[in-house]
């Protein structure tokens, strides 16, 4: 466990116990929960299952990341698999629809990977195209409606309960508990992080950089996917226009919240998946103090800056010399 | 002559995609058809000449959508609620959106951080300051407003050259001149190409990233003025994803993204194919507006590819390197 949550978590953990804290005072009923037909309710589970999608994309982002790419595709390809899941629902069972929209989010992937890793571009443009288009495709498999269905099957993927917790939580869970067994119980994570540090020295290492990099985004495009599944069925419908819109900037905040670099090199699941926590707990004490929705934008700007300040490298700098400057004096 | 062939390669597909249009739909071909593609376009050429300074030197500014939001909507505000006159709300708009652009680059060379997330801070602030202000659509009904709108040069042939459009192409004929005769675009150029070689050879860095992104929040305060006459109204959702078409825009001129090369007439060509695309959707009517959407993508992964292929030619002695920094 210690490799999942290091001491650098600190800071994520006593900013999420602050928020919370907060929200209890806005909020005095905050911390209340009830059972009710087998699944709980309450502000905590409230802000678990809304935070999912963004919780989803971060964990394939934070790989990304850690890469030192970045992938600004990840909305529309939830746009695009939402509107697949949407438009087979209700003519398939649920196997299909799931592989069919996954395996959308798949292609995706593959297709940033190739640019990347392959093309060589540099990320931040080639993920754009995927961003600027997808949008589009996604609105050509809706044919520019909204589409609707009422498969149960699919519904329940956004509001049942799996042991009274709300299944999209219990698949973010599971998803998170998957990507760091894999990624953390073999080397794989150590490869990522070196590609990431440096690709040209980790290529003469004998690392598969290519490979890494390919399959980073490809995992990037199956989690976005499966938050485009997650949903559509929460809202029983997609609407390619407005599904997953801005939700990369979201995903890419938490994993630089969750203490991430952008510069690549390290990285750590559960503290992004912290920091998509943090952002949705924001949101929700937002929504109960009373403020107006609106105020969001401005609180995670301020945030932002906050986290980049303290991530900065030339801040540390004066951080160092600051502790230098105070061991040579005691 | 760097970055001479890529531009070339956007006027030919503008050339090309117009006369396509032009046989299938002949009255494409007219002054009224091109007043009003450079009417439509105008808020984005102005942003896009912006964006392209940014992106010569390295950057990316991707707030320039949130303060045109934010212009409108304070425009609107200042002339209509508080009363101030139209010319000096402008100039008030003009030295925030200045300020704030110089902020930006402050925080970006002072603390040596990605311009990418500096101006995404900047595009929720932005956008987050224009929701407080309003969240209701504003109408304008300054007579300014009106005496603006009316106002337009007659083309032979019908065709109506606006206010706005004329102020596009100042904006654009400017910019070209800024980048291509004078010091501070021969740095924009340095910068982007590499910010140490550009240091040792006495560019003052600092002073250059701030003005830069000085420059593009006040072309995109300029841009938000002439959206607010576009449509007479200040609204806070405005102009979301300006950004994206922006960027797309420059790419699709034939600049780098990598920072270095690129022309501001280029980014106008990029600007008008996208109207031009826009133009055949409206008089074909039988296709989606998603299709500008991906036509677009397609333009642009044709750009890159096509730079990605003309950067490996030039420098096929030295290898390549992976997973190119954002």
């Amino acid at each position: 466990m210690t490799a999942l949550l290091p001491r650098r978590g600190l800071a994520q953990l006593l900013a999420l116990i602050v928020i919370l804290a907060v929200d209890r005072v806005v909020s005095p009923q905050f911390f209340d929960l009830r059972l009710q037909d087998g699944r709980l309710f309450g502000s905590l589970i409230d802000v678990l299952n809304r935070g999912t999608p963004v919780a989803l994309l971060s964990l394939g982002m934070v790989l990304v990341i850690a890469t030192r790419g970045i992938d600004l595709s990840v909305g529309a390809i939830m746009a695009i698999s939402g509107a697949i899941a949407a438009s087979l629902a209700d003519s398939h069972g649920l196997p299909v629809v799931l592989a069919a929209a996954l395996g959308a989010g798949l292609v995706c992937g593959l297709w940033n990977g190739f640019l990347v890793a392959v093309l060589g571009m540099q990320p931040i443009v080639a993920t754009l195209i995927l961003m600027v288009a997808g949008r589009g495709i996604a609105q050509l498999i809706t044919e520019g409606r909204i589409v609707t269905f009422s498969s149960p099957d699919l519904v329940w993927l956004g509001n049942g309960a799996v042991l009274g917790l709300p299944v999209p939580v219990a698949i973010a869970l599971g998803m998170l508990i998957l990507t760091a067994a894999v990624v953390r119980g073999s080397a794989l994570g150590l490869l990522i992080e070196a590609t990431g540090g440096n690709a040209r020295a980790s290529e003469l290492a004998g690392i598969g950089t290519r490979a890494m990099i390919l399959s980073v985004y490809v995992w990037c495009g199956v989690c976005a996917a499966l938050a485009g599944v997650i949903a559509a069925a929460d809202i029983m419908g997609a609407d390619a226009n407005n599904a997953g819109l801005w939700l990369e900037l979201d995903a890419i905040l938490a994993v630089v919240i969750g203490g991430t670099s952008l510069f690549g090199g390290r990285f750590s699941l559960v503290l992004a998946v912290l920091g998509a926590l943090i952002i949705q707990t924001m949101n929700t004490g937002i929504l109960l103090s009373g403020y107006p929705p609106e105020f969001n934008l401005l609180v995670k700007a301020v945030v932002v800056l906050a986290v980049l300040l303290l991530q900065s490298p030339k801040l540390t700098g004066f951080a160092g010399i600051a502790a230098r400057l105070r061991r040579t004096k005691a | 002559m760097k970055g001479l062939p890529p531009v070339l390669i956007t006027a030919v597909v503008l050339i090309a995609g117009f006369v396509l249009c032009a046989v299938q739909f002949p009255n494409i071909a007219s002054t009224r058809v091109v007043g009003n593609l450079l009417t439509d376009s105008a808020f984005l050429g102005i942003v896009a000449t912006g964006m392209t300074f940014v992106i010569i030197s390295g950057g990316i500014d991707l707030s320039v959508g949130s303060v045109i939001g934010f212009t409108t909507v304070f425009v609107a505000l200042a002339i209509e609620r508080w009363g101030m006159p139209p010319l000096v709300a402008f100039v008030a708009i003009l030295a925030l959106s200045a300020a704030f652009g110089a902020a930006m680059g402050t925080v970006i060379h002072v603390f040596d951080l990605p311009p990418f997330i500096v101006t995404l801070a900047g595009m929720f602030l932005a956008r987050g300051a224009s929701f407080l202000l309003s969240t209701e659509s504003v109408p304008i009904t300054a007579p300014i407003y009106s005496t603006v709108s009316d106002f337009a040069v007659r083309m032979p042939g019908g065709g109506r050259l606006t206010a706005i459009a004329i102020i596009m192409l100042v904006i654009v004929i400017g910019g070209a001149l800024l980048l291509q005769l004078t010091r501070f675009g021969a740095n924009v150029y340095a910068l982007g190409g590499s910010r140490a070689t550009a240091s040792l050879m006495g560019v003052a860095v600092g002073k250059m990233t701030v003005k830069i992104y000085m420059l593009s929040s006040l072309l995109a305060g300029i841009a938000g003025i002439v959206f607010s006459f576009y449509t007479s109204a200040g609204y806070s959702l405005s102009a979301v994803g300006v950004e994206l078409d922006t960027i797309a825009a420059v790419v699709i001129g034939g600049t780098l993204l990598t920072g270095g090369q690129g022309s501001v007439i280029g980014t106008f060509l990029g600007v008008l194919i996208q109207g031009l695309i826009q133009t055949y959707i409206n008089f074909d009517g039988t296709l989606s507006s998603w299709w500008t959407k991906i036509a677009t993508g397609i333009l642009l992964f044709a750009f890159i590819a096509l730079q990605q292929g003309l950067v490996a030619l030039a420098r096929r002695p030295r290898t390549k390197s992976l997973g190119a920094a954002t």
